[in-house]
């Protein structure tokens, strides 16, 4: 399979470690990726918050390129999918308004974790896991911009989305029920008001402990940066650190988490660590 | 009391009309609060959400426009999404903050107008967002220059952040982007 392949700019700094799990997962389920050839940012949530032209006009430059290969987009930033979608729509609507003489692309945007909850990717995952994340309790954070509006993400069910879940439950891993999976953590103020980033993040971290999670699982870039980051600020050390979905089917198919991966996070990520090192301890007794 | 805001003046008219070009339908709410309820922001808010919509359907422009809920609004689009009578709320506040902007309002919370512009002048200069030279410039103009300095300081130790910006090849399209084709905002 062949797809277009969006990283978006968080993937090539904060979030560089998600685009490299992104490209270990496709290789392994024989996935080809092609950049869409000189992307630009999508203008997240600053563009279309300030202006509505700029805001659509951005991601449109990505749609328009991708017309050339006209295979499906696989975009992995949450923003980046929702803005994406927008500018597909107003191309769609009224092609005529943005300068473009006509617009019927056939070529699909996909978000990532959708697209890997699909019932054959999920079997081929299945499959080829070599060592399975037994009965780590995960708290899935699907954030906002991948399911709201539904209008533009197309999420079916977008206060009650599943596909996390489904991933992690494949690779082994509980997912844990609790109340704030589609809560925002206010990424986009994080800078400017840290104080309201804290207040957010510090509902999320209170809710995924009352859950029983000992980590966070998300396919949001500036949620993995902005839940993992503000809760040091109130919860020390009693933090969850915050994987990407990728990240763990990476290692459950590998069978490794390099030390390289681990110490990207600013929470130390012993939920993973303790499963590959007791199961490294076991290979080694029994062998 | 003051009752400006039941009788639109001229200008909020033209306001409405901006609204209803756009089919944000701010006079179908009747007020269930269901937006203000699942705002994960609210409390921070000067004007609640329902009551931004209301003030949008009276015409009140200049009480939106100088509001710290505009630029608090972190476009979670939860209230949108949840709207009974589907009234575009996100895109509400979109339009608030433009307007705000294109009349040179002060803003009433003016370190995330700034974040913005910032991040906004990375894109055009970069094609991409350029995390550290953005960071660096937002410091600049918010004089915020103590605030997160052990957060960068990890980050950047942990590799989360590239010294170098990624350039695209056709860097005039953006600017022709950021030029102003502007068609909608004829005011």
């Amino acid at each position: 399979m062949k797809l277009s392949y969006y990283p978006g700019c968080s993937l090539q700094g904060t979030a560089l470690d998600y685009d490299r799990s992104v490209r270990d997962v496709c290789r392994a389920l024989d996935i080809e990726l092609i950049d869409i050839p000189d992307w630009n940012c999508c203008g997240a949530s600053s563009a279309h918050m300030t202006s509505h032209e700029v805001g659509v006009r951005l991601p449109m430059r990505n749609l328009l390129l991708n017309r050339d290969s006209n295979l499906d987009i696989l975009v992995p930033c949450a923003a980046c999918y929702q803005r994406l979608r927008a500018a597909d729509l107003e191309l769609r609507n009224n092609p005529q308004f943005w300068d473009v003489a006509s617009y019927d692309s056939s070529f699909r945007i996909l978000h990532i974790s959708s697209f890997l909850a699909d019932e054959e990717i999920i079997a081929k995952l299945a499959e080829n896991i070599l060592r399975p994340l037994d009965t780590m309790a995960v708290a899935c954070y699907y954030g906002c911009l991948s399911l709201r509006h539904p209008k533009i993400t197309g999420a079916v069910n977008f206060e009650m989305p599943t596909t996390l879940e489904t991933i992690v439950k494949a690779l082994g891993a509980v997912p844990v029920k609790w109340s704030h999976r589609t809560e925002c953590c206010s990424g986009s103020l994080t800078m400017a008001r840290p104080d309201i980033a804290r207040k957010l993040v510090g509902d999320i971290h209170a809710a995924a402990k009352r859950g029983g999670a000992e980590a966070f699982v998300t396919d949001c870039p500036m949620c993995q940066a902005n839940v993992e980051s503000r809760q040091l600020d109130t919860a020390g050390s009693d933090s969850l650190p915050v994987f990407f979905a990728t990240e763990l089917i990476a290692a459950a198919l590998s069978g490794t988490y390099p030390q390289k991966q681990q110490k990207v996070h600013l929470v130390q990520p012993t939920a993973m660590s303790k499963i590959f090192s007791q199961r490294e301890t076991a290979g080694e007794e029994t062998s | 009391m003051d009752t400006d805001f039941i009788s639109p003046a001229e200008g909020n008219r033209k306001f409405l009309q901006k609204l209803e070009a756009m089919e944000i339908d701010v006079q179908s709410c009747y007020q269930c609060g269901r937006c203000s309820a699942g705002c994960p922001i609210s409390d921070f808010f000067d004007l609640n959400v329902m009551e931004v919509v209301r003030l949008a359907a009276y015409g009140a422009e200049e009480r939106l426009l100088t509001s710290t809920t505009i630029w608090l609004c972190a476009a979670c689009e939860t209230c949108a999404s949840r709207c009974p009578n589907d009234i575009e709320i996100a895109a509400l506040m979109d339009v608030l903050r433009e307007l705000a902007l294109r009349k040179g309002i002060q803003p009433a919370e003016d370190r995330v107008p700034i974040f913005h512009d910032c991040f906004l002048n990375s894109i055009k200069h970069w094609g991409r967002a350029y995390e550290v030279g953005m960071i660096g410039a937002y410091k600049l103009r918010s004089r915020d220059f103590m605030g997160d300095m052990k957060l960068g300081m990890d980050m950047f130790l942990k590799g989360k952040l590239s010294l170098r910006p990624h350039a695209i090849k056709e860097k005039s399209e953006i600017r022709r982007i950021f030029s102003g084709m502007g068609k909608e905002y004829e005011r």
